[in-house]
């Protein structure tokens, strides 16, 4: 932390410049925004120190066309990497491009710039065979648990399958059903072998989803909101479960949520989205103690704080067009900041240049143009 | 102050073929004019039942088998008696549901129809429950919107073109249509953002605090209740296990549950705290076992707990003690950690 740098750190030759990778669609006429202004920064994530770099974002972006010339920018130049024993928290509210980022590492979606690396090498997904072979290194743990098991299969049909499918030389599957079983917890595990999903309550089914994505002993796991379906007391227990799957496993682990105070307790490293970006990223204590984003900012003080009742509440403003300025998140592309129009800081160059990260400290960086006023004990020393 | 709405231990069991799940269990709870309660507990410990076996929503194979609701509502009862809500007619129901006792329910996200414009589904409510001439009655629409802040050509718009904040307003709306004295929650901002559901809760006290209904608001998650509730009643396995106001059951909890629902949730500011959490899970309701349905999963659990009879008492009060006490004291059903024990240190 001792050199704080704010605005053009020169970016290595190694890391992406934001520019779109040539097999991506033309970018229509009427498509009026620009690309983010300002160097990317380099910044050092903290999860790096846990392990060895697992999979890796490179200026991911992923457009939708929507007719009449426009485009949505679901995702837009995202870059970090997840680190072997790390958990990386992807931070935003619906729509801010965190599920679109994650079907991207997955090989669900295909990017429209950049690319994702499995250690050190571009991702091919391109046929069902390969596609296949990266999600044995890459697994993904669903939101909805009382969806995504199929309601007419057992919970050993559930692991037994991807056991056969991606572990081809074990002879005992059920052996293995039953060590996958314990592993999540779910014992006694011959219990639970012959079960029905509708037997199971909430918090066991999402073992059983956990379970599924470790049957084909995967590098990475990108769990997607994965205890927000579940009750307030046992979201602890499961995410006390992931924490010891992650070190038991040297898993490389992205948590997807909502909830940032989630976040600062069971992630290295967060990130916060907004409009497809992140707009902010650095160690989960200093993101979430001294956030240096005025939507960083916004998303913490709508937390409720058991030690001074009322008080977000108060703050907030209420009545007629408090939720009118709530579309802006996820639209049409626009030039400049995607969080200017509900920034109670902007000023005019938010709403025609869009920020590009810039580093705070070698560990932290943050998009915003008004980094000055906003994190003004962060930028301070700079000076 | 009477209570607009008494009830007093309400019984609910759902007729199964492997035997009666009895998801309430004598439950009492008072809501007083204008006050917000917060009914707080896990998924199935009974707190829908709770609220809809109250409002005569449930049917078969759901049945009440002991307890009174007593509503009170001056419009309804014009200064006289409470009556009963589980003794009425049909017919004499027609006339609570709405005007008097209105509900946002649970995953209002999905409760409106896809295929109709938002103006059509007040309509609706507004002509079933008020008879105004066609011209008052979309007037009425307008102004519902107006008081939860959408704009009013949102009326044209269908719920798909509508953002969750948007719709669950309009679900909020709907319920306000006819000015009641009592609006049942139930989980209203579960699906929802954190951004979103504090523009809504605060949207809640304000309009609250306008038109003077009184709130009870469903939810599992007991720090939302934090900010929002007068009073907060935590439930579990169909009983309450405490009672309190807001203030004195977060910065006192007395039952252990409490205590482990307060542990469960990170804190964004101060200091890390340890987290505990609670282990185990909910007991199975067809068969429940006697004394403190929490004992399998409470770590101050003694043999005596299977003996506990889960009549809330004073928390202040020693073991054993008996006496009426006004309905806004803390209560807990737990009768082994007593403020004694917890301040000799025994309890964290």
């Amino acid at each position: 932390m001792t050199e704080p740098i704010i605005n053009g750190v020169p970016a290595s030759s190694s890391l992406p410049s934001g520019v779109p990778v040539s097999d991506a669609p033309a970018a229509p006429a009427v498509n009026a925004d620009a690309e983010q202004v300002g160097e990317p920064a380099v910044v050092e994530s903290v999860a790096a120190a846990r392990g060895p770099l697992a999979l890796e974002a490179v200026g991911l972006g992923r457009d939708f066309k929507l007719g009449r010339g426009q485009v949505l920018h679901a995702a837009r130049n995202v870059s970090f990497g997840l680190y072997r024993g790390a958990v990386v928290a992807l931070v935003g509210e619906s729509g801010s491009g965190k599920s679109t980022v994650a079907k991207l590492l997955a090989g669900q979606e295909r990017p429209t710039h950049g690319s994702v690396r499995l250690e050190g090498k571009p991702v091919d997904v391109g046929s069902s065979r390969r596609f296949r072979q990266y999600k044995r290194q890459v697994q993904y743990v669903f939101q909805d648990p009382f969806s995504s098991l199929n309601p007419t299969h057992t919970v050993g049909y559930h692991l037994a399958r991807p056991v056969k499918l991606h572990q081809p030389g074990v002879k005992d599957v059920k052996a293995a059903v039953i060590d996958l079983l314990e592993l999540v917890r779910l014992t006694p595990a011959a219990q639970f072998v012959g079960k029905f999903p509708y037997e199971l309550s909430g918090g066991q089914r999402q073992r059983v989803s956990f379970a599924r994505a470790l049957a084909a002993k995967p590098a990475v796991l990108l769990a997607d909101e994965p205890v927000s379906m579940l009750d307030v007391s046992i979201r602890l227990e499961m995410l006390g479960l992931l924490n010891d799957l992650r070190s038991r496993l040297s898993l490389a682990l992205l948590y997807i949520t909502h909830d940032i105070a989630s976040a600062r307790y069971f992630a290295d490293e967060v990130l916060v989205m907004y409009g497809g970006q992140i707009v902010e990223r650095g160690p989960a204590e200093d993101v979430t103690q001294r956030p240096a984003h005025p939507y960083t900012q916004l998303l913490i003080a709508s937390a409720p704080d058991p030690d001074d009742l009322g008080s977000v509440l108060k703050s907030a403003n209420v009545g007629a067009g408090g939720g009118a300025a709530r579309a802006g998140n996820v639209g049409p592309a626009a030039a400049g900041c995607p969080f200017s129009n509900r920034c109670p800081l902007a000023i005019d160059k938010c709403k025609q240049e869009n920020p590009a990260l810039q580093l705070l400290t070698p560990n932290r960086a943050a998009a915003c143009w008004r980094l000055d006023v906003a994190a003004s004990s962060l930028t301070d020393s700079v000076v | 102050m009477s209570p607009i709405l008494e009830i007093s231990d309400l019984s609910v069991v759902y007729r199964t073929s492997a035997g009666d799940v009895r998801a309430v269990e004598h439950v009492s709870l008072e809501l007083n004019p204008g006050e917000v309660v917060g009914l707080c507990g896990e998924s199935g410990s009974g707190k829908s039942t709770l609220a809809y076996g109250a409002t005569r929503l449930l049917r078969t194979p759901a049945l009440v088998t002991s307890g009174s609701v007593r509503y009170g509502g001056r419009r309804l009862t014009g200064g006289g008696d409470p009556v009963d809500l589980l003794a009425m007619t049909h017919h004499e129901l027609r006339a609570v549901r709405w005007r008097e006792i209105a509900i946002v329910f649970q995953s209002a996200m999905n409760a409106l129809n896809p295929v109709l414009r938002v103006q059509e589904q007040l309509l609706d409510a507004i002509n079933a429950h008020l008879k105004l001439p066609r011209r008052e009655a979309h007037e009425k629409a307008a102004e519902l919107l107006d008081l939860v802040g959408i704009p009013r050509n949102r009326l044209r718009s269908y719920p798909h073109e509508l953002s969750g904040g948007m719709r669950q307003r309009v679900m909020i709306a709907m319920a306000l249509a006819a000015d009641p004295e009592v609006v049942i929650m139930d989980e209203p901002t579960t699906a929802l953002d954190v951004v979103v559901q504090r523009d809504i809760l605060a949207q809640i006290v304000e309009l609250k605090e306008r038109l003077g209904f009184a709130v009870l608001f469903i939810t599992h998650d007991l720090s939302l209740l934090l900010e929002l509730a007068d009073r907060i009643a935590v439930m579990y396995a169909g009983r309450l296990m405490e009672t309190g106001g807001s203030q004195d059951l977060i910065r006192d909890p007395a039952h252990p549950y409490t205590r482990g629902l307060l542990n469960s949730f990170p804190s964004i500011r101060g200091p890390r705290r340890e987290l505990t959490g609670i282990p185990g899970s909910p007991p199975d309701l067809r068969d429940p076992a006697p004394g403190c349905p929490f004992a399998p999963r409470c770590s101050f659990a003694v043999p005596a707990c299977g003996a506990v009879d889960m009549t809330l008492e004073p928390w202040d009060a020693a073991p054993g003690a008996v006496h009426r006490v006004p309905s806004t004291a803390h209560l807990t059903a737990c009768p082994i950690v007593t403020p004694k024990v917890s301040q000799e240190g025994v309890l964290s």
